[in-house]
Formats: structure tokens, C-alpha cells, sequence
């Protein structure tokens, strides 16, 4: 079928040939391969430091990313407007993750290479974490990650502000338990994030005597929820742990209030939901139900008073400030402490200076510490309730900032887990 | 299917090859454009660009051969491919395991296991994998094979057009969503990530990242290679046949299932090839890039190039990359825009593509001559 004539042979030789000798001096430069990736450099030669800003801004992450980046933004207005950093003004450069994992990693190579950060800013989801996780260690450059996580990870060269586990789930489960609460249905998205969390809270109701009654997922982004919202009527459980992300939260409240469920009949603890999230979905589906978090815009001190006032004085009045924008808020101010106690931006003496210990700031939240030693930081956690006003109120907080165990290793009940 | 300007020729053995005009141009013509792309690809491209930007260029050849397989299948057989997807994650994850398991070492699970999957021993699917060269030719072949088995189904069946475009979609997010269900084992919607080695290179040196480039470059070459053999020959001419008269070659006596799977059944080899090169030049496999809105960028790329020439798919599908890439570094926050702007420009005023430019430029300057 296929006839090769002279011509046609000629070309496959010519394309053959150009493979082989291109395959062969790529070996070549295999070979005198010697040097390995050196430490980032850092452009510390004018007045001012590059810092990226690494959010998806389009997408359907980008409602809620923005919001950080704002966030983020604000704090470095604050930190030039009083100075700087060790004299220089603080230059952000901000990158759209598109919330596509491939695309955070080429952004932040990109940061990282051609602007010659000092520190990078960003992701929301786990998985853009993990796509960008290697590049930070390869590059030995330096990510701040804002928002609460699955746990069970401890890069050298990531700073987890947002909470881990032990700081938001645990606790929400503590508080359940307390309300005598002995039954457990858990909903959650199809993702990393809601199947860690599930398989801790059943570990956790394995040796609390408490039971889980039934375990669904939902496709990111589903908004079909009928049949889970029956099953849960139908499981009789006294609680819902909800750890469903974005738009599915406003189809399933819809369905469990028109199933004639509400929060004194059955609460739902959300991990994913803050004051943004209460806007969209609607105070009226919501209002009384719970919330697992370490901020709110009602946390009460002069720290948060005066971050609230400022961020709705350049973005809006109508704007609320949730718990993830609260973490890169601080994240911005636990670097420019760390960098000023180390008199120097090189990764390497930051992070020797968060080894040291001793790093605080009075957040919003409260005052945190950065555990030099897993690279998160201490936090209250805070239980919520969700009001008519669209606001979440604290109901139960933990007391004292809690120390973070990304591995859960100070609890014997999940051992099992990592 | 009337954006092909050439005529279509019947497959008349009379007919001296020189005399046939396809997009895929002339021999001499063709073995100089082979030239110039490779002192582009292999001479200009890494004296100009530094490592980023190399690796970028990695990523986007990457991506323009599954566009030459697209072209072959959909621009030349009218087979509209919007589920490539499963072939490139397939051959990506084929890659991805190996590599994983190499970077674990004998004996040893992934990491992501250890966290996720709580598991003792690796799962059987898994073993083969150890091997590289089972999963070196597990790359190519195993899209391949499941491209045939579905098109022995679907083609014989006659199914075409929109439903076959639904079937393809429908197959990516299954794939996708058995994938991030199964997070113990694949890592759900993380994807496989942190691959630090390919076959004994480490990745993180920049020099075999280069390597990587140039390994892909190759990749891309020969796959045009073989698109133009393809192309060029009588089975390219029956392709084209069966594209704009399915029925007409069935009378004819040609079994047009046939000819529509050995099309199908390649570009889903050269998408597999695709997404194991694309493992180690970017570093990550994951559920979102075999999905469905991956499978229709694949397209795009196709649509904005010209889908009916050689060049055009792939020189398309680097363009949109590139664009994305240079639109969203310059303006973050309205980029969409403007790459929405620039998927519809070209399918208004240019439904050939950007391949046909050249075509209307020759034409305006012939029709100048004449003139003169």
C-alpha cells in the first residue's frame, strides 16, 4: 500500500539523520554533566526585592485565589509604606496559576529564574502545591502557602501558614464530640484534600466511639446532590462533616434545606466554607450552621480591627475578609520577620533564622509562632456559627495556639495514617 | 469538510507522485523544510533560548505532536478527535509510573502511596512497570491498543461526527475520574508529581533537562516524518477520500472503517508518545490534563495552525501555547481575553488556519505577476 519512491526515502533518511545526530550530542551533554542545580539566586542590586505573587487568576479557582492576592498585596503596601524591608521597598510579581497544576509549575519556575524572587506567595489547592513543591526544592527557592491543608507533608523549602490538620479538624471533631455528637455522615469533593481529611476522621471516630454512618464524593464542581442529601437524611447521623469546595457547597445546602434539614435537626461542619464562600452560596441555607477555622472577620483585637478597616478601605466595604486571606496577610509579615532576623534575603539564612525559633507576629488571628521545626505555625483553632448577617461568629476556640503535627504523630489514634 | 483547497485525486497509480499537490508539499520542497526546522529546533532554539525558556519550548513540542496526530485523524480523515486526552495521559502515566518507581528504588513503594494508599505491596498493575522497556513501548503501544479496540468498535458501528466527538469526551472524564478516585494508587488529583530522574539522568541538572529538549525536538521530527509518509501516500489519498465521501470510496470497494482506525489508531500512538515526553520535560502527570478541556485545547491548537496541512497542527498548537504562555506573563489578570480573541479571529477570517496564510500571500503575489 505504501509505495516509497526515491525522493520520499531521501526525507526519511534526512529525518532519520537529524534524529540520531541530535539524539547523540544530547547524550554528549549528558555525559560532561557535572554541575547540579545550585541555590536560586536572589536580584537584591536595587532599591527594592522581587516577591511573586503566585495565584489563579482565571479559572475556577480564581474567585476565591483573588481574594488572596489581594490580600497579599495589601500587606506589601503596608510593609513599604512603614519602610520596607531591610531598607528596600518590596517590587510583587504577580503570576496566574490559570488553576491548572502543569501551568504553577512553569509560573513558578518562571518567578523563581527570570525575576529572581525572594520569595514566592501562593497556591490554594493541594494539588498546585504538589505540582510546584518540587520546583521550589529543586531551585532551593521559597514558597509561602496560605491556606489549610490535608497535612502530612514537611518540604524544607515551604512555610505553611494555613492550618494542618490538628489545628482545624481535629478540633471540629473534639467540638462535635463534646456536643455529644456520635454519628458522622462525611460529604466532600473528589480531590486530595476531602479524602485525607475522611480517612483522619475516621481514624479519629474509630477511637472516640464515635461512628461514620456513610462516605460521598462528589466530582469537583458538581452541582447534582439529591441523591447524596437522601442518603444522609436517610443515615439518621447526628452530624455532617462537610468538605466539599466551591460551587458544589451552594447546590447542596439548596438540596439539604429543601430536604427539611437544618442545623438543629442535623448540623453540617464545613472546613471549606469562610465568610466569601457564605456570600455565594446565601445566608438563608446556611445561617446556624458550623465552621471549622483558626480566623474570622469577628475575631476580636486591635490586630484584626486594623487589617479589616484597611482592606475594605482598598477593595470595598462590601468585602469580607475570610481565614486564607488572613494566612497570606500574615504570611507576607512572618517572612519580612524572618528576612530581618537573618539581616540577610538568601533562602538558606531565612530559613536558619526560623530554625532559630522565635518568630512572631501578631496576626489577626491572634499571635503565631512559627514552628521552626515543621516550617507551620502555632494556631488557635475556632469553631464557627454561621449568622443572619452573613458573618461567622465564634461559638468554641482552643484556649492557646496549638503546635502543629502535620503527621499527626502526637496522637496515638493515627498511627496507621502516614 | 470544504476547507481543503487542493482537489481531491483518485488513487490512480498512473498519477507520477511529483504531480500531486497536498498541504504536505513537494519531495525537495519537503526535505528542505525538514532541514529548516531541525536548524531551528536543534541549532537556533538553544543558543537563543535560555534553560526556562527551553523547557518551555519542551513542553509546547510536546503538545504539537499530538497535534500532527490530530491533524492526520481529524484534519485528514474528518474524524473530529476531541478525546486525545486519554491517549496522552495514558502514555503520560505509563511514562509516570515507570519513572516513580525508579525514583523509589527496588522494592520500594512511591511516596505518594506511603501517604495515600496505605498499601504493603505494590499493586499488580503496577510491577510491569518496573521494567523500562515494557513501559517505554507500553507508551505508544498501549494507546494504540485501545485506540483500536474502541475503533473496531465505534467505526464499524459507523459512527461519526458529533457522536463520535460525544463518545470521545465521554471517555476522558471516565478516565479522569477513575483516576482521581483511585488517589491510593495513580494520587487522585495530584497527579503523579516530583519525578527526579529519567532513565538514570537526574532531572534536576539543567544539562539533561536540555537533553530532555532535544530528545522531544526528535520526537517531533520523526512524528512528522511519518505523518508526511502517511500523508503522501495512497493510503494518505484514500484518507482524504473517505473524509469528504465516506460512502463514494464504500461503493468503490474500500472498507472505509479500515482506513478511518489506521488514522485513529496512529494519532493515538503519537498523543501516548506525546504525554511520555512530557513527563519528564515538565515534571508532572495529573487527572487535569487528560481531562475533557485539555482533549479540546489539544483541538484548538489544531484549528488556529489549519488542520488539514502537515505543519499547520503543529506549528498551531506551539503558537497557542507560546500565546498563553506570553499573554498571561504580560497581563495576569485579562489574559483569557485576549486568548479568546485569538481562537476566535483566526476561525472567522482564517478557516484554514494560520497555515493558509501563506497560501493567500503566494496567491496575492502570483495573481500580482499576472497582472504586471
Amino acid at each position: 500500500m505504501f509505495r516509497i519512491p526515491g525522493r520520499r526515502s531521501a526525507a526519511i533518511v534526512a529525518a532519520v539523520a537529524a534524529f540520531a545526530t541530535l539524539t547523540a550530542c544530547g547524550a554528549k551533554t549528558t555525559d560532561s554533566a557535572t554541575t547540579s542545580g545550585a541555590g536560586a539566586t536572589i536580584d537584591t542590586s536595587g532599591s527594592s526585592v522581587k516577591v511573586g505573587l503566585l495565584n489563579s487568576l482565571s479559572g475556577t479557582m480564581a474567585i476565591s485565589e483573588v481574594t488572596v492576592r489581594d490580600s497579599l498585596k495589601l500587606a506589601i503596601d503596608e510593609i513599604n509604606a512603614a519602610g520596607g524591608v531591610l531598607g528596600k521597598q518590596i517590587a510583587p510579581v504577580s503570576e496566574d496559576g490559570g488553576s491548572d497544576w502543569p501551568t504553577f509549575a512553569e509560573k513558578a519556575q518562571k518567578l523563581i529564574s527570570q525575576d529572581k524572587v525572594a520569595a514566592v506567595f501562593g497556591c490554594w489547592t493541594s494539588a498546585s502545591r504538589k505540582a510546584v513543591k518540587p520546583v521550589f526544592e529543586k531551585n532551593k527557592s521559597l514558597l509561602f502557602y496560605p491556606v489549610q491543608y490535608e497535612g502530612l507533608e514537611q518540604s524544607p523549602y515551604i512555610f505553611y501558614t494555613g492550618a494542618t490538620t490538628n489545628q482545624q479538624i481535629v478540633p471540629g471533631l473534639d467540638y462535635l464530640k463534646a456536643q455529644g455528637k456520635t454519628s458522622l455522615y462525611l460529604v466532600g469533593s473528589d480531590y486530595v484534600f476531602p479524602r485525607t481529611a475522611n480517612k483522619i476522621i475516621k481514624a479519629y471516630a474509630e477511637a472516640n466511639g464515635m461512628k461514620v454512618l456513610g462516605e460521598d464524593y462528589a466530582p469537583l464542581g458538581s452541582t447534582e446532590f439529591s441523591t447524596i442529601v437522601n442518603k444522609v437524611k436517610a443515615s439518621g447521623a447526628a452530624a455532617v462533616f462537610n468538605t466539599l469546595n466551591g460551587d458544589s457547597n451552594v447546590a447542596f445546602f439548596k438540596e439539604y434545606k429543601s430536604a427539611g434539614l437544618t442545623a438543629a435537626s442535623m448540623p453540617v461542619v464545613s472546613v471549606s466554607i469562610a465568610e466569601e464562600e457564605v456570600k455565594s452560596i446565601g445566608t438563608q441555607y446556611l445561617a446556624g450552621q458550623l465552621t471549622a477555622w483558626n480566623y474570622y472577620q469577628t475575631t476580636p483585637g486591635a490586630a484584626n480591627e486594623k487589617f479589616v478597616k484597611a482592606y475594605k478601605a482598598k477593595y470595598g466595604a462590601d468585602k469580607p475578609t475570610s481565614d486564607p486571606m488572613e494566612a497570606a496577610y500574615t504570611s507576607v509579615y512572618l517572612w519580612k520577620a524572618m528576612v530581618e532576623k537573618a539581616g540577610s534575603f538568601e533562602v538558606e539564612k531565612v530559613k536558619a533564622a526560623s530554625a532559630a525559633g522565635g518568630i512572631t507576629y501578631d496576626a489577626p488571628e491572634g499571635k503565631v509562632t512559627v514552628d521552626g521545626a515543621t516550617q507551620h505555625i502555632f494556631k488557635t483553632a475556632r469553631i464557627g456559627k454561621v449568622g443572619d448577617d452573613g458573618l461567622i461568629t465564634e461559638v468554641w476556640n482552643s484556649g492557646e495556639p496549638i503546635k502543629p503535627d502535620p503527621f499527626l504523630k502526637g496522637y496515638p489514634w493515627a498511627t496507621g495514617l502516614s | 469538510m470544504t476547507t481543503l483547497q487542493d482537489p481531491v485525486i483518485a488513487p490512480d497509480p498512473t498519477i507520477q507522485p511529483a504531480t500531486r499537490r497536498f498541504g504536505a508539499g513537494t519531495g525537495s520542497r519537503a526535505v528542505i523544510g525538514f532541514g529548516l526546522a531541525a536548524v531551528a529546533l536543534f541549532g537556533l532554539a538553544p543558543v537563543v533560548l535560555g534553560d526556562f525558556r527551553l523547557g518551555l519550548l519542551a513542553k509546547y513540542l510536546c503538545l504539537a505532536i499530538v497535534a500532527v496526530g490530530i491533524g492526520l485523524a481529524w484534519g485528514r480523515g474528518g474524524m473530529l478527535t476531541l478525546g486525545q486526552g486519554v491517549f496522552f495521559g495514558l502514555g503520560g502515566y505509563a511514562m509516570a509510573m515507570h519513572l516513580k518507581l525508579t525514583d523509589a528504588g527496588p522494592g520500594q513503594l512511591p511516596d505518594f502511596m506511603q501517604l495515600y494508599g496505605q498499601l504493603d505491596t505494590l499493586p499488580w498493575w503496577w510491577k510491569p512497570f518496573a521494567s523500562p522497556a515494557f513501559a517505554l513501548a507500553a507508551t505508544v503501544l498501549l494507546p494504540m491498543l485501545v485506540a483500536l479496540l474502541l475503533g473496531l468498535l465505534i467505526f464499524r458501528r459507523r459512527v461519526r461526527g458529533a457522536y463520535f466527538a460525544i463518545l470521545s469526551q465521554a471517555l476522558c472524564a471516565a478516565l479522569a475520574i477513575f483516576l482521581i478516585g483511585q488517589q491510593g494508587t495513580t494520587g487522585g488529583t495530584n497527579g503523579l508529581t516530583d519525578i527526579q530522574g529519567f532513565f538514570g539522568y537526574d532531572l534536576n541538572d539543567p544539562l539533561n533537562r536540555r537533553t530532555v529538549y532535544f530528545v522531544v525536538a526528535a520526537a517531533l521530527l520523526a512524528v512528522l516524518g511519518i505523518a508526511w509518509q502517511l500523508m503522501r501516500s495512497r493510503y494518505g489519498e484514500l484518507l482524504v477520500a473517505v473524509r469528504d465521501g465516506e460512502e463514494r470510496v464504500r461503493f468503490l470497494g474500500y472498507d472505509p472503517a479500515n482506513v478511518k482506525l489506521v488514522a485513529y489508531v496512529v494519532a493515538a500512538g503519537m498523543a501516548g508518545l506525546a504525554g511520555a515526553l512530557f513527563v519528564p520535560a515538565v515534571g508532572i502527570i495529573s487527572p487535569a490534563m487528560i481531562g475533557v478541556v485539555p482533549s479540546i485545547e489539544f483541538v484548538i491548537g489544531v484549528a488556529v495552525g489549519g488542520r488539514a496541512g502537515l505543519v499547520g497542527p503543529a506549528l498551531g498548537a506551539i503558537a497557542v501555547a507560546w500565546a498563553r504562555t506570553a499573554l498571561s506573563e504580560r497581563l495576569p489578570s485579562a489574559w483569557t481575553y485576549f486568548e479568546g480573541l485569538l481562537f476566535i479571529l483566526p476561525v472567522v477570517f482564517l478557516p484554514g488556519g494560520l497555515a493558509s496564510l501563506a497560501v493567500l500571500l503566494r496567491r496575492r503575489t502570483a495573481k500580482k505577476e499576472v497582472a504586471a
